[in-house]
């Protein structure tokens, strides 16, 4: 039987797939969305910043970061998902991104200022469309702030 | 009130910090219908390979356009927020192409705004197109 890998290069290679996933989309770079890996769930973060805020009085998000925030983490997932065979026999390089067909966003609560966190699942991924629902929340797991479903154009394989 | 109206809605998109981070302009602004517009840029891009901007930029010129399509209706005296926004991508936007959004609030109740929207770039066809339903603050029998 053939040796389990170690720990570290496990490690290692995950993290670097996800980073080139997160590179190739510099927009997660302007909003400042990160994102941490448990095996291979992923939960998206953004951290709270000034020029996030859609109503500087109360103050709130604004309400397309919100929506943003939300499409990325479900877009990554999928391509987290879709990839994820490939990077575990060792492929690296750039990722096809799967595309936005539509997205709809339910605002449950206004945006707090700090940080927000997101979870999505892929609830049906076919050979050319897939379905994502995706969840964020703030202080509270269980109180939702925003949730969304959103469909999206599966990226042509092995690219 | 249109002029003073489209004033006050000019002055509040100005006091938004992610209104000015994504560099959104008002076009044009009078009782429920908007006109918004960003310009390209690398840092909003959603595909490094094809460098087509991320639908959430989009997303957020679209909310604000419909936000303000709100503000500016004449039976709307306050404030707005989205309740629910649904968004359909029609194709990716022309790298190095303004985006443009045309919002129109078509129904006000004592509750509820209805607004639609489309955004295009420097193109014919739409980019992207929204439906969306705001809160009311206020409203004017």
């Amino acid at each position: 039987m053939k040796k389990p890998e170690s720990v570290q290069v496990i490690k290692q290679r995950r993290d670097a797939a996800l980073a080139q996933i997160a590179e190739d989309v510099p927009y997660i770079q302007f909003i400042g969305a990160t994102f941490e890996r448990r095996g291979d769930e992923l939960t998206a973060i953004l951290p709270y910043s000034n020029h996030l805020v859609g109503n500087p009085m109360l103050p709130a998000l604004h309400g397309g970061v919100v929506g943003a925030f939300l499409e990325i983490a479900a877009q990554i997932e999928l391509a987290w998902q879709i990839h994820w065979p490939q990077f575990e026999a060792g492929a690296t390089g750039p990722k096809a991104i799967p595309k936005t067909i539509d997205f709809t966003i339910d605002y449950l609560r206004s945006g707090l200022p700090r940080d927000a966190y997101a979870r999505a699942v892929v609830n049906r991924s076919g050979r050319r469309y897939a379905s994502v629902h995706v969840e964020a929340w703030q202080d509270n797991r269980s109180k939702l702030f925003a949730q969304a479903t959103g469909h999206f154009l599966m990226p042509p394989p092995h690219e | 009130m249109s002029e003073k109206k489209a004033k006050i809605a000019r002055q509040f998109i100005a006091a938004i910090p992610h209104a000015n981070a994504l560099e959104m302009k008002i076009d044009e602004v009078f009782a429920g219908r908007a006109t918004m517009s960003l310009p390209y840029n690398k840092k909003f891009v959603g595909d490094s390979a094809t460098g087509v901007l991320h639908g959430g930029v989009i997303t957020a010129l679209l909310d604000t356009a419909m936000g303000t399509a709100v503000v500016s209706h004449p039976q709307c005296m306050g404030g707005t927020a989205t309740i629910d926004l649904r968004i359909d991508y029609m194709r990716g936007a022309t790298p190095g192409q303004r985006i443009t959004a045309k919002a129109e609030c078509y129904r006000v109740t004592r509750s509820v705004a209805f607004v639609r929207a489309t955004a295009f770039d420097e193109g014919e066809a739409p980019v992207a197109s929204a439906a969306g339903a705001f809160t009311v603050e206020g409203a004017k029998p």
